[in-house]
């Protein structure tokens, strides 16, 4: 089948089954390959990506139900708040072997864009269906809230 | 920071021409230069490239999982060369065992803990010959002595005359370079020990721009999944693949060449998952495990009955039964530990590329003197038309480095079977990962510990069965008098002073493959050894810091670091007599950890509230990536020791995903304050050492909170949870 997908703010078309996820559409024929393979049961949040402004598990989303929708992916991310949250992992070296960040990254830019001054709290609860393997947690902590300064200041 | 150039100013030197200066080691070992235009026909392969333009590139010879490698080299290069940091850049060595062997294994390839460790003279000296040979270029090219130049930031300035790196590569090329080069004195270090400097992959990490393994993209490339015995040691008898002819984007199904499983080949990963998931499968399982894990517990704590090999050969096991006899006391423990699964969160994969009569296979690869022969082997290719493309890897912890390379081989022996024409990337989905073994291996543990009437430890019987990592493979030469040393250590090389210590082992068998896993042996035998010695303080009513202290010789070199470490802990966290948190302090990869653990305990509810951790890891190269990987490690820790755990039912693995095989959780993690002993000493490991101490500290918290010890893990076996 052929689809129709905004990706990014450009329409891409692609060929794909019914019911392939949106991940492999990405990866697979699109080579927007900065979002990644965890798991494959929206358990680890690596292939997070943005539909309609809201962070999305891109290995449970089927591509037919993509058709209609703004998809921005890490390397569409490049808006005023997503530029915070890539400058503040940078100054804090948030990253290790890098695989689940830009699933963070997704979720960081989706929770400053619904709450632009979030608590500790509210850092760790949102970001908690991101999981990293390497265990940059208290990092990726303090980025979103050094992120969240920039964006204040 | 960047690691893109600015070009601006350096186009008049790069119209000059294109010679790049390379500074590194010939086949006999010895630092040598050359130039670009000539390296393809000298034996040169370099660990500096410094190009016209005036980019300095520093060739990686180790890969980079997360654990700092490419910053690490990179400093030690730089902060010779007096090279602008910001503007360095970096890319990964092909695989040639000579020229980038790990000098400790005298073959490529990182593990370990060695990295920094073994790079840091020769990386140094690499540094220095550079910057020796473009300050002998600059001199002759201003026509002034070599000793009124200065090197900072990238560029050369004798009085009034300065120039960039790139402006005098064409002549330094042509210039011998020194076998021994000057290296600074730590009191020069601008680079070495700053905490200023961000990691070298930070950009395309967070850009989505970086490429993995898993990113490679090739023309006409087919995609693989392989559907493996679901008991380990089956094999393939036949296979029906009607129901995944009827998935789009199926291309065929065939059974390995060595019957270990039926790969499916698709147009795509989805694809190739979906037909491999339709395949229906006959096995013989005539050689498989086919127990339970109950059953093998049970197994391994009947081998600690009579211990195979001795461990001590000072102290035969034997002789140590009279001496507990003795004892005014005696302390009894028995400890088990389950197969654990690495999990890194880029699952296995591997892309195999014809290239001309060979291939080239892009992977992660943490050892290409490993993947390349094995590799040549399954294809029937000469290793020399094996080429290694290392990209990132989305972490391995041990994984992605085994004996049996068997993710590159099977890569390889679905390229075969495909016909070789096309490239073949094969996926592991994580059910594969999770379920396809290659574990730290499960363990049991006993202990008999004799005190005198004065508390004093007088005699120790250690035993312990594991299946051995090192026996039947290519790292059989670690093997010494039957005893493999990853199975005992940790409790063979204890810093403590421990009298009459025998220690016996048994080689626990099965067909279930296990491999080294963040730390190795340290992982069950630090747990081990820091929950006795705390049973022991509390047994004799000792303070458990003052105790190890006293238990530690200053004037033996690394029991002498491990008392620093432990004064460091103390200090920080606060520690005084009586305290209710827990303490651990291990020695691994000649590195000292010691940690303060604070937990909370409401009912079985564990939450962890902080970790205090000190190392003593010889010269800090990078400060912050030591802290990293100490808050990396302690969180790798946390999630092994509270739950997880692989089990076997009937042979088959009972967990699938991270449902059921739960990594660490942000809400989890608790506060991290990591110090750092001041040392002057060779710097040594830290990617596992940050490891074995966390989960004892954990545990001995525990104990002293509510009276339980914990010797089965993980603990959820305890009725404890975690929050």
């Amino acid at each position: 089948m052929q689809y129709q997908l905004k990706i990014n703010g450009e329409t891409r078309t692609v060929d794909a089954e019914p019911g392939t996820p949106l991940l492999w559409v990405l990866r697979d024929e699109l080579q927007l390959t900065g979002t990644k393979f965890g798991c494959g049961v929206a358990y680890c949040g690596a292939c997070t990506v943005h539909v309609d402004g809201y962070p999305t598990r891109s290995c449970q989303t089927f591509v037919e139900d993509a058709v209609d929708t703004d998809i921005t992916t890490i390397e569409g991310a490049t808006d005023k708040i997503a530029q915070a949250v890539q400058e503040a992992w940078r100054e804090k070296d948030v990253v290790q072997c890098g695989w689940c960040q830009s699933g963070q990254i997704m979720s960081a830019i989706g929770l400053l864009t619904e709450n632009p001054n979030p608590t500790d709290d509210e850092i760790r609860d949102y970001m908690n269906g991101n999981a990293c393997r390497c265990v940059t947690y208290v990092r990726i902590n303090e980025a979103v809230k050094l992120a969240s300064q920039k964006l204040e200041a | 920071m960047t690691i893109n150039v600015s070009r601006r100013g350096f186009l008049k030197a790069s119209a000059a021409g294109t010679t790049a200066l390379l500074v590194g080691v010939n086949a006999k070992g010895v630092l040598a230069a050359g130039s670009s235009a000539t390296a393809a026909t000298t034996d040169l392969n370099p660990f500096v490239k410094i190009d016209s333009d005036g980019v300095v590139t520093v060739i990686i010879k180790h890969f980079e999982m997360g654990q700092g490698t490419t910053t690490g080299l990179t400093t030690l290069v730089a902060e010779e060369l007096d090279a602008n940091w910001d503007t360095v850049a970096t890319d990964f060595a092909p695989a040639d065992n000579n020229r980038y062997a790990n000098l400790f294994f005298g073959a490529q390839g990182t593990g370990g803990s060695t990295s920094i460790a073994n790079s840091f003279m020769q990386y140094r000296e690499a540094g220095a010959a550079a910057r020796d040979l473009l300050v002998r270029a600059a001199a002759q090219s201003w026509g002034v002595d070599a000793s009124t130049i200065t090197v900072e930031n990238g560029m050369l300035s004798s009085g009034s005359k300065s120039g960039h790196f790139g402006e005098f590569v064409a002549i330094a090329a042509t210039l011998e370079a020194v076998a021994k080069p000057a290296v600074k004195t730590p009191d020069q270090f601008k680079l070495i020990g700053s905490s200023k400097l961000h990691r070298k992959d930070n950009t395309g990490k967070t850009n989505g721009s970086a490429m993995f393994a898993m990113d490679v993209n090739l023309p006409g490339m087919i995609y693989a999944a392989i559907m493996r015995s679901p008991k380990f040691g089956g094999t393939v008898v036949s296979f029906d693949d009607s129901a995944a002819k009827e998935v789009g984007g199926f291309i065929a199904a065939q059974v390995l060449p060595n019957k270990a499983g039926v790969v499916a080949f698709g147009k795509n990963t989805w694809a190739a998952f979906q037909a491999r998931d339709a395949l229906s499968v006959e096995w013989d399982f005539s050689a498989a495990e086919t127990r339970s894990t109950d059953a093998m517990i049970a197994d391994h704590i009947a081998m600690l009955d009579a211990p195979q090999f001795d461990a001590n050969h000072q102290v035969p096991l034997a002789s140590v039964a009279s001496v507990l006899s003795d004892a005014a006391k005696t302390i009894d423990a028995q400890f088990t530990f389950p197969f654990l699964a690495h999990a890194p969160l880029e699952p296995e994969n591997c892309t195999i590329e014809p290239v001309g009569d060979g291939v080239r296979v892009h992977d992660g690869c943490q050892f290409p003197t490993l993947t390349r022969p094995m590799v040549a082997a399954t294809l029937g290719l000469d290793p020399a038309k094996v080429e290694i493309k290392t990209l990132y890897a989305g972490g391995s912890f041990g994984r992605r480095a085994n004996a049996a390379s068997d993710y590159n081989v099977e890569a390889a022996m679905a390229f075969a079977v495909s016909g070789r024409k096309v490239p073949v990337k094969l996926v592991w989905s994580r059910e594969d990962d999770i379920k396809g073994g290659y574990y730290r291996p499960m363990s049991a543990h006993r202990a008999k510990i004799g005190l005198d009437g004065d508390g004093k430890i007088v005699g120790w019987d250690h035993r312990l069965a594991v299946k051995s990592i090192a026996k039947g493979g290519p790292f059989e030469m670690m093997v010494k008098d039957g005893v493999d040393p990853t199975s005992v250590e940790g409790v063979a090389e204890s810093l403590y002073r421990l009298p009459n210590m025998g220690i016996g082992v048994s080689d626990f068998t099965t067909a279930v493959p296990i491999n080294w896993w963040r730390s190795v042996g340290h992982t069950h035998t630090g747990f081990v050894m820091e929950s006795l010695m705390d049973m022991v303080a509390t047994e004799t009513g000792q303070d458990p810091i003052e105790m190890r202290l006293s238990m530690l010789d200053p004037a033996g070199a690394n029991q002498a670091r491990m008392i620093e470490a432990i004064k460091l802990v103390r200090e920080i966290s606060g520690w005084k007599a009586g305290d209710t948190r827990g303490f651990a302090a291990h020695y691994s990869f000649n590195t000292c950890v010691a940690v303060v653990a604070d937990v909370t305990v409401e009912d079985t509810s564990v939450h962890v509230n902080k970790l205090f951790m000190a190392v003593e890891c010889g010269v800090a190269v990078n400060p912050d990536v030591i802290r990293a990987q100490m808050e990396g490690g302690a969180g790798y820790a946390l999630s092994a020791i509270f739950r997880n755990e692989v089990t076997l039912t009937d042979g088959e693995v009972d967990q699938y995903n991270f449902p059921d095989y739960e990594l660490l959780r942000n809400i989890e993690m608790p506060e991290i304050e990591v110090a750092i002993v001041a040392s002057n000493n060779a710097p040594t490991g830290v990617g596992e050492p940050g490891v074995p101490p966390t989960g004892p500290a954990v545990a001995n918290a525990i104990f002293a909170k509510t009276g339980k010890r914990i010797m089965d893990l993980p603990m959820t076996k305890a009725g404890f949870d975690f929050v």
